[in-house]
Protein backbone atom coordinates (compact mmCIF):
# COMPACT_ATOMS: atom_id res chain seq x y z
CA UNK A 1 0.00 0.00 0.00
CA UNK A 2 1.23 3.48 -0.87
CA UNK A 3 0.58 6.12 1.77
CA UNK A 4 -0.67 8.64 -0.80
CA UNK A 5 -3.24 6.11 -2.02
CA UNK A 6 -4.37 5.58 1.55
CA UNK A 7 -4.67 9.35 2.00
CA UNK A 8 -6.67 9.64 -1.22
CA UNK A 9 -8.98 6.84 -0.13
CA UNK A 10 -10.02 8.62 3.08
CA UNK A 11 -9.66 12.22 1.88
CA UNK A 12 -13.42 12.92 1.75
CA UNK A 13 -13.66 11.91 5.42
CA UNK A 14 -10.53 13.91 6.36
CA UNK A 15 -12.07 17.06 4.89
CA UNK A 16 -14.73 16.89 7.60
CA UNK A 17 -12.20 16.42 10.42
CA UNK A 18 -9.57 18.40 12.22
CA UNK A 19 -6.31 16.87 11.02
CA UNK A 20 -2.80 17.11 12.50
CA UNK A 21 0.01 15.55 10.48
CA UNK A 22 3.69 14.98 11.03
CA UNK A 23 6.41 16.51 8.90
CA UNK A 24 7.89 15.42 5.62
CA UNK A 25 6.22 13.05 3.22
CA UNK A 26 2.85 12.85 5.02
CA UNK A 27 2.48 16.61 5.04
CA UNK A 28 3.58 17.03 1.43
CA UNK A 29 1.36 14.23 0.17
CA UNK A 30 -1.76 15.46 1.94
CA UNK A 31 -1.14 18.97 0.62
CA UNK A 32 -0.67 17.59 -2.89
CA UNK A 33 -4.15 16.08 -2.66
CA UNK A 34 -5.59 19.31 -1.35
CA UNK A 35 -5.02 21.58 1.64
CA UNK A 36 -7.97 22.45 3.85
CA UNK A 37 -8.12 25.06 6.65
CA UNK A 38 -8.67 22.27 9.17
CA UNK A 39 -5.35 20.60 8.32
CA UNK A 40 -2.27 21.41 10.40
CA UNK A 41 1.16 20.14 9.41
CA UNK A 42 3.69 19.92 12.25
CA UNK A 43 6.90 20.38 10.30
CA UNK A 44 9.23 19.63 13.20
CA UNK A 45 9.02 18.54 16.86
CA UNK A 46 8.93 14.86 15.95
CA UNK A 47 6.68 12.90 18.27
CA UNK A 48 4.43 15.75 19.31
CA UNK A 49 1.74 15.56 16.60
CA UNK A 50 -0.13 13.01 18.69
CA UNK A 51 0.22 15.21 21.78
CA UNK A 52 -1.18 18.15 19.81
CA UNK A 53 -4.07 16.02 18.64
CA UNK A 54 -4.73 15.01 22.24
CA UNK A 55 -4.71 18.66 23.34
CA UNK A 56 -7.20 19.57 20.61
CA UNK A 57 -9.42 16.56 21.22
CA UNK A 58 -9.62 17.24 24.98
CA UNK A 59 -10.32 20.93 24.43
CA UNK A 60 -12.94 20.43 21.71
CA UNK A 61 -14.63 17.08 22.41
CA UNK A 62 -17.32 17.78 19.82
CA UNK A 63 -14.82 17.83 16.92
CA UNK A 64 -13.51 14.69 15.22
CA UNK A 65 -9.70 14.89 15.35
CA UNK A 66 -7.41 12.75 13.19
CA UNK A 67 -3.65 12.56 13.75
CA UNK A 68 -1.61 11.30 10.80
CA UNK A 69 1.52 10.00 12.50
CA UNK A 70 4.49 7.90 11.41
CA UNK A 71 6.58 5.11 12.87
CA UNK A 72 9.65 7.30 13.41
CA UNK A 73 7.61 9.94 15.23
CA UNK A 74 5.71 7.47 17.39
CA UNK A 75 8.97 5.83 18.42
CA UNK A 76 10.19 9.24 19.63
CA UNK A 77 7.20 9.65 21.95
CA UNK A 78 6.17 6.19 23.09
CA UNK A 79 5.17 7.63 26.45
CA UNK A 80 2.63 9.73 24.61
CA UNK A 81 0.72 6.53 23.81
CA UNK A 82 0.19 6.02 27.53
CA UNK A 83 -1.02 9.61 27.94
CA UNK A 84 -3.49 9.25 25.06
CA UNK A 85 -4.66 5.95 26.52
CA UNK A 86 -5.09 7.49 29.95
CA UNK A 87 -7.51 10.18 28.73
CA UNK A 88 -8.74 8.25 25.68
CA UNK A 89 -10.84 10.95 24.02
CA UNK A 90 -13.45 9.25 21.86
CA UNK A 91 -13.12 11.95 19.20
CA UNK A 92 -9.46 11.15 18.46
CA UNK A 93 -8.30 8.80 15.71
CA UNK A 94 -4.55 8.15 15.68
CA UNK A 95 -3.38 6.87 12.31
CA UNK A 96 0.22 5.69 12.07
CA UNK A 97 1.71 5.23 8.61
CA UNK A 98 4.42 2.67 9.27
CA UNK A 99 6.92 2.46 6.42
CA UNK A 100 9.59 1.01 8.70
CA UNK A 101 11.92 3.85 7.86
CA UNK A 102 12.86 7.46 8.45
CA UNK A 103 12.00 8.21 4.84
CA UNK A 104 12.19 11.98 5.05
CA UNK A 105 15.85 11.93 6.05
CA UNK A 106 17.04 9.27 3.63
CA UNK A 107 15.27 6.04 4.46
CA UNK A 108 17.12 4.74 7.48
CA UNK A 109 15.30 1.71 8.89
CA UNK A 110 13.40 2.20 12.16
CA UNK A 111 12.88 -0.44 14.83
CA UNK A 112 9.59 -1.48 13.22
CA UNK A 113 11.77 -2.98 10.46
CA UNK A 114 13.29 -5.32 13.05
CA UNK A 115 10.07 -6.40 14.68
CA UNK A 116 8.81 -3.61 16.95
CA UNK A 117 5.04 -3.60 16.69
CA UNK A 118 3.37 -0.20 17.06
CA UNK A 119 -0.20 -1.53 17.17
CA UNK A 120 0.91 -3.98 19.84
CA UNK A 121 2.62 -1.27 21.85
CA UNK A 122 -0.43 0.98 21.54
CA UNK A 123 -2.67 -1.84 22.79
CA UNK A 124 -0.26 -2.55 25.63
CA UNK A 125 -0.24 1.16 26.49
CA UNK A 126 -3.98 0.93 26.98
CA UNK A 127 -5.33 2.41 23.74
CA UNK A 128 -8.81 0.85 23.69
CA UNK A 129 -8.99 0.11 19.94
CA UNK A 130 -6.00 -0.81 17.80
CA UNK A 131 -5.57 -2.37 14.40
CA UNK A 132 -2.88 -2.99 11.82
CA UNK A 133 -3.79 -3.05 8.12
CA UNK A 134 -1.88 -3.76 4.93
CA UNK A 135 -4.22 -2.99 2.02
CA UNK A 136 -6.18 0.05 0.89
CA UNK A 137 -9.50 -1.73 1.35
CA UNK A 138 -8.60 -2.79 4.88
CA UNK A 139 -7.37 0.72 5.66
CA UNK A 140 -10.49 2.46 4.36
CA UNK A 141 -12.78 0.10 6.21
CA UNK A 142 -10.81 0.38 9.46
CA UNK A 143 -10.61 4.17 9.14
CA UNK A 144 -14.37 4.56 8.66
CA UNK A 145 -15.10 2.12 11.45
CA UNK A 146 -12.77 3.98 13.82
CA UNK A 147 -14.30 7.37 12.97
CA UNK A 148 -17.74 5.99 13.67
CA UNK A 149 -16.77 4.09 16.82
CA UNK A 150 -16.37 7.10 19.09
CA UNK A 151 -13.54 5.28 20.86
CA UNK A 152 -9.87 6.27 20.79
CA UNK A 153 -8.22 4.18 18.08
CA UNK A 154 -4.63 3.72 16.93
CA UNK A 155 -4.74 2.45 13.36
CA UNK A 156 -1.38 1.32 12.00
CA UNK A 157 -1.18 1.24 8.21
CA UNK A 158 1.81 -0.65 6.86
CA UNK A 159 2.91 1.32 3.79
CA UNK A 160 5.74 1.26 1.29
CA UNK A 161 8.75 3.46 1.98
CA UNK A 162 7.99 5.77 -0.92
CA UNK A 163 7.24 9.46 -0.89
CA UNK A 164 7.36 12.63 -2.94
CA UNK A 165 10.70 13.91 -4.26
CA UNK A 166 10.43 17.18 -2.30
CA UNK A 167 8.75 18.04 0.99
CA UNK A 168 8.66 21.82 0.78
CA UNK A 169 5.26 23.21 -0.18
CA UNK A 170 4.07 26.74 -0.84
CA UNK A 171 2.20 26.92 2.47
CA UNK A 172 4.33 28.75 5.06
CA UNK A 173 4.18 27.27 8.55
CA UNK A 174 2.79 30.34 10.26
CA UNK A 175 0.11 30.87 7.62
CA UNK A 176 -0.96 27.28 8.23
CA UNK A 177 -0.90 27.80 12.01
CA UNK A 178 -3.05 30.95 12.06
CA UNK A 179 -5.46 29.68 9.43
CA UNK A 180 -5.90 26.47 11.41
CA UNK A 181 -6.54 28.36 14.64
CA UNK A 182 -9.06 30.62 12.93
CA UNK A 183 -10.76 27.58 11.45
CA UNK A 184 -11.08 25.93 14.87
CA UNK A 185 -12.52 29.15 16.25
CA UNK A 186 -15.07 29.31 13.43
CA UNK A 187 -16.29 25.76 14.00
CA UNK A 188 -18.37 26.42 17.08
CA UNK A 189 -19.75 23.65 19.29
CA UNK A 190 -23.31 24.52 18.29
CA UNK A 191 -22.56 24.02 14.61
CA UNK A 192 -19.79 21.42 14.89
CA UNK B 1 5.41 16.86 53.82
CA UNK B 2 6.45 20.49 54.23
CA UNK B 3 5.39 21.63 50.78
CA UNK B 4 3.29 24.74 51.36
CA UNK B 5 -0.40 24.08 50.84
CA UNK B 6 -1.19 27.75 51.34
CA UNK B 7 1.22 28.96 48.69
CA UNK B 8 0.26 26.18 46.31
CA UNK B 9 -3.34 27.38 46.64
CA UNK B 10 -2.22 30.93 45.93
CA UNK B 11 -0.54 29.77 42.71
CA UNK B 12 -3.51 27.65 41.73
CA UNK B 13 -5.99 30.46 42.33
CA UNK B 14 -3.85 32.80 40.24
CA UNK B 15 -3.89 30.34 37.34
CA UNK B 16 -7.66 30.09 37.58
CA UNK B 17 -7.95 33.88 37.68
CA UNK B 18 -6.04 34.00 34.37
CA UNK B 19 -8.62 31.74 32.76
CA UNK B 20 -6.40 28.64 32.64
CA UNK B 21 -8.64 25.62 32.05
CA UNK B 22 -6.05 22.93 31.19
CA UNK B 23 -2.95 21.98 33.14
CA UNK B 24 -0.39 19.42 32.08
CA UNK B 25 1.81 18.01 34.78
CA UNK B 26 4.45 15.54 35.70
CA UNK B 27 4.60 15.04 39.44
CA UNK B 28 7.47 16.12 41.61
CA UNK B 29 7.53 16.79 45.32
CA UNK B 30 6.95 20.53 45.20
CA UNK B 31 4.04 20.18 42.77
CA UNK B 32 1.97 17.60 44.64
CA UNK B 33 -0.60 20.04 46.06
CA UNK B 34 -0.95 21.93 42.78
CA UNK B 35 -1.61 18.69 40.92
CA UNK B 36 -4.13 17.55 43.53
CA UNK B 37 -5.93 20.91 43.30
CA UNK B 38 -6.18 20.56 39.52
CA UNK B 39 -7.36 16.97 39.89
CA UNK B 40 -10.06 17.94 42.41
CA UNK B 41 -11.33 20.86 40.31
CA UNK B 42 -14.17 19.86 37.95
CA UNK B 43 -13.54 23.00 35.88
CA UNK B 44 -9.90 22.02 35.20
CA UNK B 45 -8.64 19.50 32.68
CA UNK B 46 -5.57 17.85 34.17
CA UNK B 47 -3.31 15.93 31.79
CA UNK B 48 -0.80 13.74 33.58
CA UNK B 49 2.18 13.19 31.32
CA UNK B 50 4.77 10.47 30.88
CA UNK B 51 7.39 13.06 29.90
CA UNK B 52 7.26 16.83 30.11
CA UNK B 53 7.87 17.51 26.40
CA UNK B 54 4.44 16.07 25.65
CA UNK B 55 3.05 19.05 27.53
CA UNK B 56 4.32 21.37 24.80
CA UNK B 57 2.20 19.48 22.27
CA UNK B 58 -0.81 19.39 24.59
CA UNK B 59 -0.58 23.13 25.24
CA UNK B 60 -0.13 23.86 21.53
CA UNK B 61 -3.24 21.86 20.71
CA UNK B 62 -5.18 23.51 23.53
CA UNK B 63 -4.13 26.97 22.41
CA UNK B 64 -5.08 26.44 18.77
CA UNK B 65 -8.38 24.93 19.95
CA UNK B 66 -9.13 27.94 22.13
CA UNK B 67 -8.11 27.03 25.69
CA UNK B 68 -5.62 28.68 28.00
CA UNK B 69 -3.24 26.21 29.57
CA UNK B 70 -0.32 25.96 31.96
CA UNK B 71 2.48 23.44 32.37
CA UNK B 72 3.66 22.18 35.76
CA UNK B 73 7.11 20.68 35.69
CA UNK B 74 10.38 20.39 37.52
CA UNK B 75 13.37 22.20 36.04
CA UNK B 76 14.68 18.82 34.89
CA UNK B 77 11.41 18.45 33.00
CA UNK B 78 12.09 21.80 31.39
CA UNK B 79 15.50 20.47 30.35
CA UNK B 80 13.73 17.44 28.84
CA UNK B 81 11.32 19.68 26.88
CA UNK B 82 13.78 21.84 24.99
CA UNK B 83 13.23 20.46 21.49
CA UNK B 84 9.46 20.83 21.78
CA UNK B 85 9.86 24.37 23.07
CA UNK B 86 12.12 25.29 20.15
CA UNK B 87 10.66 23.31 17.27
CA UNK B 88 6.98 23.59 18.17
CA UNK B 89 6.31 26.51 20.53
CA UNK B 90 8.85 28.93 19.12
CA UNK B 91 8.65 27.78 15.52
CA UNK B 92 4.85 28.09 15.47
CA UNK B 93 4.43 31.02 17.87
CA UNK B 94 2.63 29.11 20.60
CA UNK B 95 2.22 30.70 24.03
CA UNK B 96 3.37 28.50 26.89
CA UNK B 97 2.94 29.32 30.56
CA UNK B 98 5.56 27.14 32.22
CA UNK B 99 5.60 26.84 36.01
CA UNK B 100 8.94 25.27 36.79
CA UNK B 101 9.88 24.07 40.24
CA UNK B 102 13.37 25.37 40.76
CA UNK B 103 15.28 22.55 42.33
CA UNK B 104 19.01 22.70 43.00
CA UNK B 105 19.16 26.29 44.23
CA UNK B 106 20.71 27.45 47.53
CA UNK B 107 19.25 25.28 50.28
CA UNK B 108 18.93 22.14 48.15
CA UNK B 109 19.61 19.04 50.22
CA UNK B 110 19.15 16.36 47.55
CA UNK B 111 22.50 15.84 45.84
CA UNK B 112 20.82 14.55 42.68
CA UNK B 113 19.02 17.86 42.13
CA UNK B 114 22.09 20.04 42.23
CA UNK B 115 23.21 20.02 38.59
CA UNK B 116 19.85 21.15 37.25
CA UNK B 117 19.77 24.25 39.41
CA UNK B 118 22.73 25.98 37.84
CA UNK B 119 21.62 25.09 34.32
CA UNK B 120 18.06 26.38 34.50
CA UNK B 121 18.43 30.14 34.18
CA UNK B 122 21.26 30.09 31.61
CA UNK B 123 19.10 27.79 29.47
CA UNK B 124 16.04 30.04 29.80
CA UNK B 125 18.25 32.93 28.72
CA UNK B 126 19.75 30.98 25.82
CA UNK B 127 16.23 30.16 24.63
CA UNK B 128 15.23 33.84 24.98
CA UNK B 129 12.37 32.89 27.31
CA UNK B 130 11.21 35.71 29.58
CA UNK B 131 11.10 34.48 33.18
CA UNK B 132 10.65 35.63 36.73
CA UNK B 133 10.92 34.06 40.16
CA UNK B 134 8.05 33.24 42.45
CA UNK B 135 9.69 33.39 45.86
CA UNK B 136 7.29 35.48 47.92
CA UNK B 137 3.53 35.07 48.36
CA UNK B 138 3.04 38.81 47.96
CA UNK B 139 3.87 38.82 44.25
CA UNK B 140 2.53 35.42 43.16
CA UNK B 141 -0.84 36.47 41.73
CA UNK B 142 0.56 39.58 40.10
CA UNK B 143 3.51 37.85 38.42
CA UNK B 144 1.44 34.91 37.18
CA UNK B 145 -1.09 37.30 35.65
CA UNK B 146 1.64 39.35 33.99
CA UNK B 147 3.45 36.26 32.70
CA UNK B 148 0.25 34.85 31.23
CA UNK B 149 -0.53 38.19 29.59
CA UNK B 150 2.89 38.32 27.95
CA UNK B 151 2.68 34.71 26.74
CA UNK B 152 -0.66 35.44 25.05
CA UNK B 153 0.38 38.76 23.52
CA UNK B 154 3.82 37.64 22.33
CA UNK B 155 2.68 34.12 21.37
CA UNK B 156 5.83 32.78 23.00
CA UNK B 157 6.84 30.66 25.97
CA UNK B 158 7.28 32.35 29.34
CA UNK B 159 8.45 30.77 32.58
CA UNK B 160 7.92 31.27 36.29
CA UNK B 161 10.39 29.65 38.64
CA UNK B 162 8.73 28.19 41.72
CA UNK B 163 11.40 28.81 44.35
CA UNK B 164 12.21 27.08 47.60
CA UNK B 165 11.28 30.09 49.76
CA UNK B 166 7.74 29.94 48.37
CA UNK B 167 7.17 26.21 47.99
CA UNK B 168 8.90 24.69 50.99
CA UNK B 169 8.15 25.24 54.67
CA UNK B 170 11.31 24.44 56.62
Amino acid sequence: MLRIEALRAVYPQLERCVVVTIMGAVSAELQSIGHRPGFFYLQHAMGLASSMGLGIALTRPELPVVVLDGDGSVLMNLGGLTTMARYRPGNLLHVVFDNESLLSVGGFPTATSTGSDIAGMAAAAGIPRTAEVRTIDQFTAAFDEALGAGVLTTLVAKVEAKGPPVFLTDLPMLENRFQFQRHLRSVRPSTG
Amino acid sequence: MPVSVKHSQLIYDALKACGVTLVSALPETWLVHLIRMADDDPEMTLVRLAKEEEGVGISAGAHLAGAKSAMLMQNHGFLASVNGIVSLARLYRIPLLMLISYRGEFGERDPWQTEGGGTTEPLLQALDIPYDRLDDPGHVAHRIRKAQTLAESSLKPVALLLCRDLMWEE
